[in-house]
């Protein structure tokens, strides 16, 4: 096995996502837990971006690094006081906690060697916008226009809530 | 045109002929990133000295006039005092958070700017859906300026963060809304691109009415998104000390300082690739001599007019409004921006759809 350029460059993404995915789960402060998991994030899109998907790549930050870390950071602002600290977990909620994840990795595992993957047919450059547009707005099999209006309900959904909770007189 | 891939397509073949690809492409990588941080250092120094001479004219002043001919040297000397000052620590404070916030503010705004072509062949990261990360990128600072003012353990710097986490958020959408309109004008997401479809006329021009409109919430969105100009009130030195940065000293405040100030570079010269062409010089269609007179100015030259004119009226606007109220942005934003700029939106598209632009 030759090592290459691209193999060390994922070789230190995958470094940096698995440190900071551990520090995030097991740092006692919930907002540094946030900044770990902006990092995780960060780390992810580098993925997406050394595969030439940079689409992917740049919704990654968009909406995950620049928009959903901000909202925690932003609840986290509003409700939680200078000094907050987790609890000391109890030992029943620790293995509970440790099983999930060891399952859930036990999953993964056994799909990913498991499953025969298709011999990898990596084009070179990216992929044009239009292509990625015409896909996300296609009604057939492999289009996403459906996934895109459950999504947009969803988000509807989420706020109403969000103003029934705030008028709340 | 002058096109600047030549010298690094040479570059790149001469370091392939001496070395493997890999150990090319890393050097390449390497030298770049330096290229882009000295320029970054450059652009902010530039950008402090404009800034004091511009602010002293509007006020009938004559700004730093002693250290050097007509006080050019002010800001070297002032970098080199920042770096030697004391970076102090706080007590109760979050340490890790409190060393990270500027660095985060700094990683957000360079990697916006590394997306700005400055000449033909000569622009660093060059997505086909650049626009899309541009937005990505320069989303990630309120990050940054949240975590400053949460970690400092001041009151002000918390007040001064929740009201630029707000207020950047809100402007975020205008801004989007804006490049949108010219992304729909030109279909496409790629700057290059973008640049290179204004060669028989500006995306002003070409596209009339809804770019005018667009490039006028662009400036008033770009200005409140970098936190300047009528909308600074997050660093209210009136009533806030500082805003996010009070407890901050030495290098970590000039982080942030330095951050603010090539910000408003990028937003201009975001402004001036889209809606100004970009380094395509003055094209008028059908005057051949005139285009090619026009061509003899180098590309890099233009962008660079068009950026500072572009910083030029952002610092007009700051220095002659007086600083709003934190409602009335908020207001200005969601009921005026946002929904002009939605029916601009549908604006140019009627007008792409039936083909009216020039």
């Amino acid at each position: 096995m030759n090592i290459t350029l691209d193999l060390i460059v994922f070789a230190i993404l995958a470094l940096f996502i698995t440190v900071s995915a551990i520090l995030a789960v097991t740092t006692k402060r919930i907002l540094r837990a946030a900044t770990y998991l902006l990092f995780v994030l960060f780390g992810t899109a580098g993925i997406y971006f050394q595969l030439n998907y940079s689409f992917l790549g740049a919704v990654q930050l968009l909406i995950y690094a620049g928009g959903i870390t901000v909202l925690y950071v932003f609840s986290i602002l509003l409700t939680s006081s200078e000094g907050d600290k987790a609890e000391k977990l109890k030992k029943s909620r620790f293995a509970a906690g440790f099983a999930a994840s060891a399952a859930g990795l036990a999953i993964c595992l056994f799909v990913m060697l498991k499953h025969q993957f298709l011999p990898s047919q990596f084009e070179h450059g990216e992929l044009p916008v239009r292509t990625v547009g015409l896909a996300l707005m296609e009604s057939g099999k492999n289009g996403y226009v459906l996934p895109f209006e459950v999504i947009s309900i969803l988000l509807l959904a989420c706020i109403i809530g969000g103003i029934m909770i705030a008028r709340k007189r | 045109m002058f096109d600047f891939g030549v010298v690094t397509s040479w570059i790149h073949g001469q370091l392939t002929s001496v070395m493997p690809e890999a150990l090319a492409i890393f050097i390449e990588c390497l030298a770049i990133g330096i290229g882009l941080l000295l320029l970054y250092v450059i652009i902010a120094i530039i950008m402090i000295y404009m800034e004091r001479k511009v602010c002293a004219s509007f006020q009938c002043r004559l700004g730093p006039n002693r250290v050097g001919k007509w006080g050019s040297l002010q800001v070297f000397c002032d970098v080199f005092k920042m770096l030697t000052k004391e970076i102090i620590t706080i007590r109760h404070s979050d340490k890790f958070l409190y060393n990270l916030a500027p660095y985060i503010v700094i990683l957000a705004s360079v990697m916006a700017f590394s997306c700005i072509p400055i000449n033909k062949g000569m622009e660093i990261l060059d997505f086909n859906v650049g626009v899309l990360f541009f937005i990505a990128a320069s989303s990630i600072g309120v990050v940054g300026i949240l975590l400053a003012g949460w970690s400092s353990n001041s009151k002000f710097s918390l007040i001064g963060a929740m009201r630029s986490g707000a207020q950047m958020i809100s402007y975020e959408l205008s801004i989007g809304l804006s490049i949108l309109t010219v992304v729909v004008l030109t279909d496409t997401m790629q700057f290059s691109e973008i640049v290179a479809r204004q060669a028989d006329g500006w995306f002003i021009f070409k596209g009339h009415i809804p770019a005018i409109i667009a490039f006028v919430i662009y400036l008033i969105a770009g200005n409140a998104e970098v936190n300047r100009g009528p909308f600074d009130l997050p660093e209210a030195e009136s009533e806030l000390t500082a805003g996010y940065h009070t407890e901050y000293s030495g290098m970590h405040f000039g982080l942030f300082y330095v951050a603010e100030f090539v910000n408003l570079f990028i937003v201009s010269s975001i402004a001036a690739t889209i809606f100004l062409g970009g380094w395509m010089p003055l094209h008028i269609p059908g005057l051949d001599g005139f285009n090619q007179v026009m061509d003899y100015i180098p590309g890099f030259v233009w962008f660079f007019a068009k950026a500072f004119f572009v910083v030029w009226l952002l610092m007009w606007i700051k220095w002659t409004f007086p600083r709003l109220r934190i409602d009335q942005i908020l207001t200005l934003e969601w009921k005026y921006l946002v929904p002009i700029g939605l029916v601009n939106l549908l604006l140019m598209v009627i007008i792409v759809v039936f083909n009216l632009h020039f």
